[in-house]
């Protein structure tokens, strides 16, 4: 990775002092999105977690979720506007999920109810 | 950097290269220009869908008539709702989205104009492969909502519901690439001064019918892949033998369907609100509370979907849910109504041809939206699911509702469009005439669905006793024609010879009666600063001064260009080539819009 | 991709931002006028886009859900889903994703080699997940899984096709961007072309952060 030279706009500005490289953050981002998928990974091998395997995994799946919405995507620092056009269908697409889920597998378990 | 740069810019005033004005149209990416392509074309459909629903009237007059036969009958009714709700009525909305709305919030297009183009050439071509099954004898015939395992190759043979689902598909891209560029443009273009709160009502419902095209149309997109992917690539989604279940199909159509439903409606509710405070000469009532009520209406119009689907065995614990989320969707759609009376109350009321339409909407739609709620009653819905009461709930709702809040809309804009004000004295005999023919044809279908007839089925017995409603209905039909001709005529006698109109004929409130009539291709010579919800009312000369005033320099237009119609042609072609039967050729057409979108992507704007 | 972002008000200010989205452009800057929030246009249609897309998957998703173990016949999921491997090429993607913001911050700060290489390294990773799901959608064939076999195959395959497709897209238009970037066309003042493929790429990538732990860790 060699250094390289900044380059200059058309009006000979120079952009590299307007920014400074957020790269200790992002790797530590990057790092803490490895771990976390290699928890899960652990935790879909060992027997005795079983239980709780599915809750444990939404929840680290939504965490990495986040972390790369907020962060790598920005949504966190940028204006609200965005995060608004795109939690908004996020939220509609989840209750599709959730609301299929619950008319295919869980309402049938409910015997008389179903 | 430095905002030094020198531009030289076309001015707008200079005279383009003379090409031939079909070529014109074909490249324009003006947003007035592509409103009226997508008006004209959802006219003419508007027709063909209006045949196809006499035909069914004439096989239903008497009993036991033998003039379509049943694979005839069910390609035409399959047609006549495909074609009103995706032919009709989205792009009469969005025909009414492309003109008003960049008027309204004062902006010179919409967010993509190229896009813009895309999407109505999309719609066009996906339009005329999907009517082209007539001439192979292969129209959809699996019911517009296309239940499985209808349009399986085993219940399905043919090409019919390939022309469907495909045909669907690109329709589907369409609406989803317009409603991107709807919300862009409305978070985006607003003039300066207009908050949000400040937007004209249609402007809101545009933003809401905007934001469910595309949460609802993926959904569509992705059922209309499974069938198309069991039908071509042998998958099991619907195959029953394989473990597949035709509930799937169900849920994922109504929950695209339901909020399609509000999609059809939304509008139609923006142009009425338009239309009441201007005829009544009174700003809005309760502004506030129809932006939220709107608002509300988009959202739990998400969680109301199975009421679709009593009949189909889901269980108390489903129907109970469905049936509350239901009932509680009237609430704020009863406030809308209430607050459109409480415009009205207290108003100079002048009974223009266009308030006309938009008072008859109210009471029509009303009647529709209490038989809505009747059959939200899941144990009440048993009885009336599929049999003609159903057919006449929706025709209220989407023809009483949609159709008479576009004719309104087409009185209240006509002058805007093309300079010239509507024939008022032929314009009050068409609503009436039409709108007798109307309730002359639905209201019976109450009786005879109670009474016990079911929908989609060729014919009935003479034993029912239902021939003399059924005559009824099909007679409101030819007066419903009569109404139509009267309209149809009225515009093009309108076009060419009506009174020449004034900026703001009706003296409304809105930006889009700031500038000429027709406007100039860039809409307004400099861009107003609004301080107000009724900028012509409250502030007219200041807006004027700017809208009509000198000519802003700098003002950059953007060029016709020929890659969406281009671009169009490689996206409907990858959905057309499925029919081939040869898995990689729709890639061909994949290929054909790669290179569209690149070319696009470097053309300079 | 470069639906111009237009939207003409008063001509006298220009907002830098909008200058910066001339999209692929060079020699040609509309005035572009402020716009009502300040934002990219361009911007903020696509984050609308992806809003859209979040529905597609999520329908996706949902039919795979509901058909889970519901196939009549063969293979199963548990018979041929390989974890470790699975595992290897999602952590592939998710420092992909890192590769996008590490690109983008470099061609910002004008360090074009750095941008160069950390763009060819999305590329590069990208290719390696599609050489992972190439190899996967082979040996699942080999041993007698296909689209048509039982709806394991087809809602497996579809869901994961369409993801795939994604990426394949997304690789494409990395290689057009670092082309431009190569040949000095895509610079500091027009990064914004950048971080819009960026969040195209961030939105595969989180994408599959639900496939993997809904349909392979949830088997
Ligand atoms: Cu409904």
């Amino acid at each position: 990775m060699a250094e390289s030279h900044a380059i200059l706009d058309e009006h000979g500005h120079s952009h590299d002092e307007e920014h400074h490289v957020g790269w200790k953050k992002y790797a530590v981002i990057g790092l803490v999105l490895a771990i976390i998928t290699g928890v899960e990974v652990a935790i879909f091998y060992v027997d005795a977690l079983a239980p709780v395997l599915v809750p444990a995994l939404l929840v680290l799946s939504a965490a990495k979720f986040f972390l790369v919405v907020q962060y790598y995507m920005h949504l966190k620092m940028d204006h609200p506007i965005f995060g608004r056009v795109f939690w908004a269908p996020l939220f509609l697409a989840v209750l599709v999920v959730i609301g299929m889920v619950i008319l295919f597998k869980i309402l049938p378990t409910y015997g008389v109810f179903s | 950097m430095a905002t030094a740069e020198v531009h030289v810019h076309t001015p707008i005033t200079q005279p383009t290269k003379k090409k031939s004005v079909i070529w014109d149209w074909m490249t324009t990416v003006d947003h007035k220009k592509i409103g009226i392509l997508y008006g004209v074309t959802a006219l003419f459909f508007f027709i063909v869908a209006g045949i196809e629903a006499t035909l069914i009237r004439i096989q239903l007059a008497k009993p036991e008539n033998a003039f379509l036969g049943p694979d005839v009958y069910n390609q035409i009714f399959t047609m006549h709702g495909t074609t009103m709700i995706f032919l009709v009525g989205m792009p009469m909305a969005v025909a009414m989205f492309n003109y008003i709305v960049p008027l309204q919030i004062g902006a010179r297009d919409v967010a993509f104009p190229r896009l813009n183009a895309l999407s109505y050439w999309i719609f066009l071509f996906g339009a005329i492969f999907m009517n082209f099954s007539f001439l192979l004898g292969a129209a959809p015939n699996g019911g517009w909502f296309g239940y499985a395992p209808l349009t399986s190759t085993q219940y399905g043979p043919g090409l019919n519901i390939d022309f469907w689902a495909l045909g669907l598909q690109a329709l589907g891209v369409a609406s989803i690439m317009g409603g991107v560029n709807f919300v862009t443009t409305i978070i985006q273009l607003r003039a300066p001064g207009m908050r949000l709160m400040r937007m004209p009502l249609f402007t809101w419902m545009t933003l809401f019918t905007s934001f469910l095209l595309i949460t609802a149309l993926p959904v569509f997109a992705v059922a209309l892949f499974l069938v198309t992917f069991d039908r071509f690539w042998a998958t099991n989604f619907f195959v029953m033998q394989s473990g597949g279940d035709p509930m799937v199909w169900q849920h994922l159509f109504w929950m695209f369907g339901h909020p399609e439903v509000y999609i059809l409606i939304l509008p139609a509710f923006g142009i009425v609100s338009e239309i009441i405070p201007t005829f009544s000469r009174k700003p809005l009532f309760g502004y506030a509370v129809m932006v939220y009520s709107g608002a509300l209406i988009a959202l739990i119009g998400w969680g109301v979907w199975a009421h679709h689907m009593f009949a189909s065995g889901m269980g108390p614990i489903a129907d109970a849910f469905f049936t509350i989320s239901t009932m509680i969707i009237a609430i704020p759609t009863g406030v809308k109504i209430f607050n459109w009376i409480a415009t009205m109350w207290g108003g100079r009321i002048q009974f223009s041809t266009a308030m006309l339409h938009a008072v008859g909407m109210l009471i029509t739609f009303t009647i529709g939206g209490v038989s809505g709620v009747m059959h939200a009653t899941s144990p009440h819905d048993l009885q009336q699911t599929d049999t003609y009461f159903v057919v006449a709930h929706f025709h209220y709702v989407l023809i009483g509702g949609l159709i008479l809040a576009i004719f309104g809309g087409l009185y209240f804009w006509f002058p805007k469009l093309t300079g010239r004000m509507m024939n008022e004295r032929l314009g009050k005999w068409q609503f009436w005439i039409y709108f007798i023919g109307f309730n002359v044809t639905f209201m019976p279908q109450h009786w005879i669905g109670l009474l016990g007839m079911p929908r989609r089925i060729f014919t009935y017995s003479a034993d029912l006793n239902l021939a003399s409603l059924n005559m009824l209905s099909t007679v409101g039909v030819f007066i419903q024609i009569a109404g139509v001709a009267m309209l149809a005529g009225n515009i093009i006698w309108s076009a060419r010879r009506g009174r020449v109109a004034s900026e703001n004929p009706w003296n409304a409130a809105t930006l889009e009666w700031a500038t000429t009539s027709p406007p100039a291709e860039h809409n307004f010579n400099q861009i107003p600063t609004v301080h107000s919800r009724e900028p012509m009312w409250v502030e007219a000369d200041q807006v004027r001064a700017s809208t009509l005033g000198p000519m802003e320099p700098h003002m950059h237009m953007p060029p016709n260009s020929y890659w969406p119609i281009f671009t169009a042609v490689g996206v409907v072609a990858t959905f057309i080539l499925f029919m081939t039967n040869i898995w990689w050729m729709p890639l061909v057409g994949l290929v054909w819009t790669v290179i569209g979108a690149i070319n696009w992507a470097y053309e300079p704007v | 991709m470069g639906v111009g972002v237009w939207g003409v008000r008063s001509g006298q200010t220009i907002h830098k931002e909008l200058i910066l989205a001339t999209a692929a452009v060079e020699h040609h800057h509309p005035v572009h006028p402020p716009t009502a929030t300040g934002l990219n246009t361009w911007k903020v249609g696509f984050w609308v886009f992806m809003g859209s897309e979040t529905l597609f998957f999520g329908s996706l998703i949902s039919i795979y859900l509901v058909y889970k173990g519901t196939s009549v016949v063969g293979p199963y999921p548990s018979d041929v889903f390989d974890i470790p491997l699975t595992t290897v090429s999602t952590f592939v993607l998710l420092m992909s994703s890192l590769a996008v913001v590490l690109a983008l911050d470099f061609l910002r700060a004008g360090r074009r080699n750095l941008a160069l290489f950390w763009t060819m390294m999305i590329i590069v990773l990208g290719a390696t997940f599609l050489g992972f799901q190439a190899y996967e959608f082979t040996h699942f064939y080999h041993v007698g899984l296909t689209l048509s076999t039982n709806l394991f195959g087809s809602t497996f395959f579809v869901l994961t096709g369409f993801h795939g497709a994604h990426v394949t897209i997304g690789v494409i238009w990395l290689l057009i961007l670092w082309v431009d970037m190569f040949r000095g066309k895509l610079r500091p003042e027009n990064s914004l072309r950048l971080e819009i493929a960026g969040l195209y790429w961030h939105f595969v990538d989180i994408v599959w952060i639900a496939i993997f732990t809904l349909i392979y860790l949830m088997e």
